[in-house]
């Protein structure tokens, strides 16, 4: 039996230990908001938070989380995720929408550990994260409005 | 619920008009009850308060004042509920902060696309040319009859009464909610024809609303296919044949079945597939398994082999799909010439939600949910396969995580694969096929290989003289009879195939383009944009070459052989946005008219030895009216990031029939570092909007071609690039 | 074919930027693909060694385990190769503290283990070796010197050596890779006692040859 707080709750996972987190997330806990888009940690679709760091779930077993904190799109709060989330609302910066929870992850520890990123650290951090829909003018346009929005906290 | 489409001929003509002429009649009420799906409504930013009329067609009206808009086009990116939403509450003078959408049945009567006939589909970028009037009379209609019931229970005169913000008027002050005055509206009688605003009245149309659909896609809520839960479902995957055209000789599951969670291993028509009760108790039993294929009539050659039968097929006699004039004439007293050979390799769509779908079926119905993008061909693919009438699938449309054509096929392929598994499986609980994304990549339904040929010269005075045009590729209406295939392949010569050469708009008076189908088992789909993908690559970098030789302004040449003033519009629009600076303009420029929407780029590329970065892309496009202008430019922003993968580095090849490619890693989309500036101009209109959701794809690679061989000289004469 | 856009990998540099010859380098290897025969083949200390003593041979020993790409992936410049010497796909890059950057950072997908869903390696603190331990680009000669070098090697001494190669869990990964990665060609013993030996003769490096950097 594997514990692990997600999203602030202690939960108890009776599954493989191999099992990737991404699967123990979606098929066992239901929450759905964390994408499966490659399966290789190639695509950040599956981006979540373990501890405040960015990870890719498809890529870390249900046995690497125990004990720890892990953080999904369902589940975030906090200035810079509200500031993340908003900019993305305000610009509109979906289309398809799949990768986004991935994005929005990505993005948010992103500003949290650099409040006033240029483009050139957007690039650095992001681009593990794929969109087929080709966002990504939006993607950094909103990471720039997000770091003003939060700029309390830079 | 389901019209019986199968036997009423999908493509009869007289059935189409009927529907048509139907249409703006029934819109808005019938005294059927449409089941919606409540886990669709959940999705949206509200409470699921419960509705206090009936649902009808196209509106449904709940008691906390939220209007949804029931969209009959699938969501997948493209903005389509909310450019419906915006025609519908622009006439029903509905609250744009108080409008959600939920996905229409699978009726083919009532929501078929009006552009394709009696389908119900999305794809051809023909949503919002198609809904333009329905929606809008749907909307026209609700508001009439809001503002009767109004009249009636306040015993006013409708002229006294104004409709706005969802809430009904009097000029004494008095007021109520759609939602209050929705029981009564009911009762009113369905205006046949009702008035629709005119362009200077319009508060909705035109303006840059937020989408609707971006709420439940930033807090993760928004359900896609994948996302489905039923009550003990089950996840199934399954094992294909390495080779296309391969079967299943025999399987050994054994091991399979002793990976804990694995609940049943059966043949299905594709392959083997493995039941369990997790995903990756499904992807782990299925690498237990151990199958052997029969590749007898599989596709066993490889790219370079496929490519020299192309060169083959080229050289013999082809099909006319365009002659006017006489090119071969004109070309042999040509002042000069251009001769090219150009190559496009397979494509896989690879959205970034791998295809998926959950089905239940219990022997006698079939209920699926999933992001179907043709629900008619879905529906009766179902029904087929699994031996019930059409009338017993109910489809459930959710969110599509992208598409770009992968999720509509003529042969309805994951649909399909999910009714075997039903059919095949022993414990009858509901099913999610899960495709990996391997299973994507190497699973086929590619934009198909394409090889072109062109010769084309201009006279002493620089103008076009001929132009002759040979086009190799596997045609994809022809090849499986699809509902499309009737008027899309005629005389053997598939539209899709020869789309953007063959009916081009530039006026070339000595003209010929040949068609040739070559054959293989590799299955081939529509591919955002479909022939344009490769057409306007070669038409624009040959007019690039031609102008070059002529010593003549790219853009001037182009603009002499337009006739249409909407096609001018963009090329002098993005002129004038880039300071087009004339022949030794060192940027990019490329037209294209694909979907009924002429879009012009201008390319800004560092370009050197092996290399080049694309800066900034300027982009002009005339859609018609611009429903949602920021919605508009996302496309064209999208349109770019997803050609720019093509030019940059993405193709699927084969090595003795095997896809070399199998998932992001050698499959490498553009990424944020790869994305350049995008700006987007929008020529003023108020006629009825025109595709957009595939247009800006087109042009982007012959203006960045056009642009690197400006700054090297080189000439990109396939794709990806070859910088070297 | 432009190997550059196949990877999807970054922009080279612009000429100011470059840092020096190694820079050059670090992109040479990036751009190529190729088994690690193959890549070896295209790397110029395939000279013989000065005198073919036994401690030459000792280093030659030692020389093809480290420019194996189960060592050399991570003793780059500023970004990891991965397999066989080809580009890290997604890219990712050095950052502050060898570790990747904000977002993109070695333990986002890199854990204390293989992988066996994703087929991520993984081994304890996985990164790249500092900046000053970079090796791409050495002829086998400069290895040597700069393995000796505290400057350059995180101040060790050849025991201190000694004891990385023998008991550091993310080197120990070389010998015991996993799935289908080919490990370091020397098994570990027989490399610790080689090593050993060289140390025990005095670490003796074969004369300086033309890098790669100054041919």
């Amino acid at each position: 039996m594997i514990s692990v707080e997600i999203n602030g709750e202690q939960r108890e996972l009776d599954v493989d230990p191999q099992m990737p987190l991404l699967w123990a997330l979606r098929d066992h806990l239901d929450l759905t908001g964390t994408k499966f888009g490659c399966g290789r940690a190639l695509c950040g679709a599956c981006t979540v938070h373990i501890d405040g760091e960015a990870a890719r779930s498809c890529s870390i077993t249900v046995g690497d989380v125990d004990g720890k904190k892990v953080t999904t799109i369902e589940g975030v709060s906090g200035p810079v995720a509200e500031a993340v989330v908003g900019a993305w609302r305000d610009l509109d910066v979906v289309q398809c929408g799949y990768c986004q929870s991935g994005q929005i992850m990505s993005a948010i520890t992103l500003l949290t550990k650099n409040p006033s990123p240029t483009d050139a650290d957007i690039d650095s951090s992001m681009v593990g994260n794929i969109c087929r829909c080709g966002t990504y003018q939006r993607i950094r346009a909103a990471i720039h409005q997000g770091a003003k929005k939060a700029g309390g906290e830079a | 619920m389901n019209d019986t489409d199968a036997e009423a001929g999908l493509s009869s003509p007289s059935r189409r008009r009927f529907l048509r002429g139907s249409a703006a009649a029934t819109v808005f009420l019938l005294a059927c009850h449409v089941p919606f799906s409540r886990r669709a409504l959940a999705q949206q930013p509200t409470n699921n308060a419960p509705p206090i009329h009936k649902p009808n067609l196209f509106v449904k009206i709940d008691s906390d004042n939220w209007v949804t808009v029931i969209s009959k086009h699938l969501e997948m990116g493209q903005g389509v509920t909310t450019g419906l939403a915006t025609l519908l509450a622009e006439e029903m003078e509905a609250d744009w902060s108080k409008m959600r959408f939920a996905f229409a049945p699978n009726d083919t009567s009532v929501y078929n696309n009006l552009d394709f006939g009696p389908m119900m589909g999305t794809g051809g970028s023909s949503s919002m040319h198609n809904s333009w009037e329905q929606m809008r009379m749907a909307g026209a209609a609700a508001r009439a009859m809001l503002l009767a019931a109004a009249a009636e229970k306040w015993r006013v005169p409708e002229a006294e009464l104004k409709a706005e913000n969802s809430t009904i008027t009097h000029k004494s002050g008095k007021s109520a909610t759609f939602a209050e005055l929705g029981q009564e509206a009911m009762q009113q009688p369905v205006p046949e024809k009702p008035a629709l605003k005119a362009p200077g009245d319009w508060k909705l149309i035109g303006k840059q609303l937020p989408r609707i659909d971006s709420r439940g896609k930033t807090d993760g809520s928004g359900q896609f296919g994948l996302d489905v839960r039923r009550p003990g479902m089950r996840r199934a995957v399954i094992a294909r044949p390495p080779l296309f055209g391969a079967t299943l000789k025999n399987f050994d599951a054994s091991a399979s079945k002793k990976v804990p969670g694995v609940r049943e291993v059966v043949k299905v028509p594709g392959g083997v597939a493995v039941v369990a009760e997790d995903t990756w108790s499904a992807l782990r039993g299925r690498d237990a398994l151990k199958v052997e294929w029969d590749s007898a009539n599989a596709e066993t050659r490889s790219t370079d082999e496929i490519q020299a039968e192309y060169g083959k097929l080229a050289d013999g006699k082809g099909l006319v799909a365009a002659n006017r004039g006489n090119a071969t004439g004109t070309l042999a007293s040509a002042e000069k010439k251009v001769k090219s050979e150009y190559f496009f390799p397979y494509l896989a769509h690879a959205p970034m939600e791998p295809l998926n779908g959950v089905l239940e079926f219990d022997g006698n119905k079939a209920k699926l949910w999933g992001g179907s993008q043709l629900q008619t061909i879905d529906t009766n693919v179902l029904a087929k396969t699994l031996g019930i009438e059409p009338g017993a699938v109910t489809i459930h449309t959710t969110l599509g995580g992208g598409s770009f054509g992968r999720r509509g096929t003529a042969v309805g392929d994951w649909v399909a694969e999910l009714a075997s598994i039903s059919k095949a499986i022993k414990e009858k609980t509901p099913i999610q096929l899960v495709w990996t994304r391997e299973d994507d990549i190497q699973g086929g339904y590619y934009r198909p290989m394409v090889l072109h040929r062109v010769e084309a010269g201009i006279d002493k005075d620089g103008n076009i003289a001929g132009w002759q045009h040979k086009i190799v590729t596997q045609s994809i209406f022809a090849s499986t009879e699809t509902p499309f295939t009737s008027f899309m392949v005629k005389d053997g010569v598939d539209h899709s195939s020869v789309e953007g050469v063959a009916d081009t708009p530039y006026q070339i008076d000595n003209f010929s383009v040949l068609s040739y189908n070559a054959k293989s088992p590799v299955s081939v789909n529509w591919w955002r944009s479909v022939g344009n993908t490769h057409t306007a690559h070669v038409m624009e970098t040959t007019l690039d070459e031609l102008a070059k030789l002529a010593g003549k302004d790219p853009l001037e040449f182009r603009l002499q052989l337009l006739e249409d003033e909407r096609d001018k519009s963009v090329l002098q629009l993005v002129a004038e946005k880039t300071s087009w600076r004339g022949a030794g303009d060192k940027r990019g420029l490329a037209f294209h008219k694909s979907f009924g929407t002429p879009v012009a780029l201008v390319a800004e590329v560092d370009a050197g030895e092996g290399d080049f970065q694309v800066r900034k892309i300027t982009a002009a496009v005339n859609c018609g009216t611009a429903i949602n202008p920021d919605i508009v430019a996302a496309q064209v922003e999208g349109a770019v990031g997803f050609a720019l993968s093509t030019l940059l580095r993405n193709q699927i090849t084969l090595d003795k029939g095997r896809v070399v490619q199998s998932n992001f890693h050698n499959f490498i989309p553009t990424h944020i570092a790869d994305m350049p500036e995008v700006e987007v101009h929008i020529v003023p209109s108020t006629g009825t909007p025109t595709g957009l959701g595939e247009p800006g794809l087109p042009p982007l690679a012959p203006s960045v071609g056009n642009a690197i061989t400006a700054a090297t000289g080189k000439r990109m004469y396939s794709m990806p690039f070859l910088m070297t | 074919m432009d190997l550059r856009h196949e990877y999807g990998w970054p922009s080279p540099l612009p000429p100011s930027q470059r840092v020096g010859p190694a820079a050059t380098l670090a992109l040479a290897a990036l751009l190529l693909v190729a088994g690690c025969g193959e890549r070896k083949a295209e790397r110029p200390d395939n000279a013989p060694p000065a005198r073919a003593s036994q401690d030459g041979d000792h280093w030659q020993q030692i020389a093809s385990v480290l420019t194996h790409p189960r060592c050399l992936n991570c003793h780059q410049v500023e970004m990891p190769l991965q397999g066989d010497g080809r580009p890290h796909i997604p890219r990712v890059e050095r950052g502050p503290d060898n570790m990747g950057v904000a977002a993109m950072r070695c333990s986002n997908c890199h854990k204390s283990g293989n992988n066996q869903a994703s087929g991520v390696p993984g081994a304890p603190h996985w990164s790249l070796a500092p900046e000053s331990m970079n090796w791409s680009g050495l002829s086998t000669a400069e290895l040597c010197q700069q393995l000796l070098d505290p400057k350059r090697n995180g101040g060790r001494t050849p025991d201190d050596l000694a004891k990385h190669m023998g008991e550091d869990p993310l080197v120990l990964w070389g010998w015991q890779p996993g799935a289908d990665r080919e490990p370091v060609p020397i098994q570990h013993d027989k490399f610790m006692e080689v090593f050993r030996a060289w140390v025990a003769a005095g670490t003796p490096c074969p004369q300086q040859e033309q890098s790669e950097d100054s041919a």
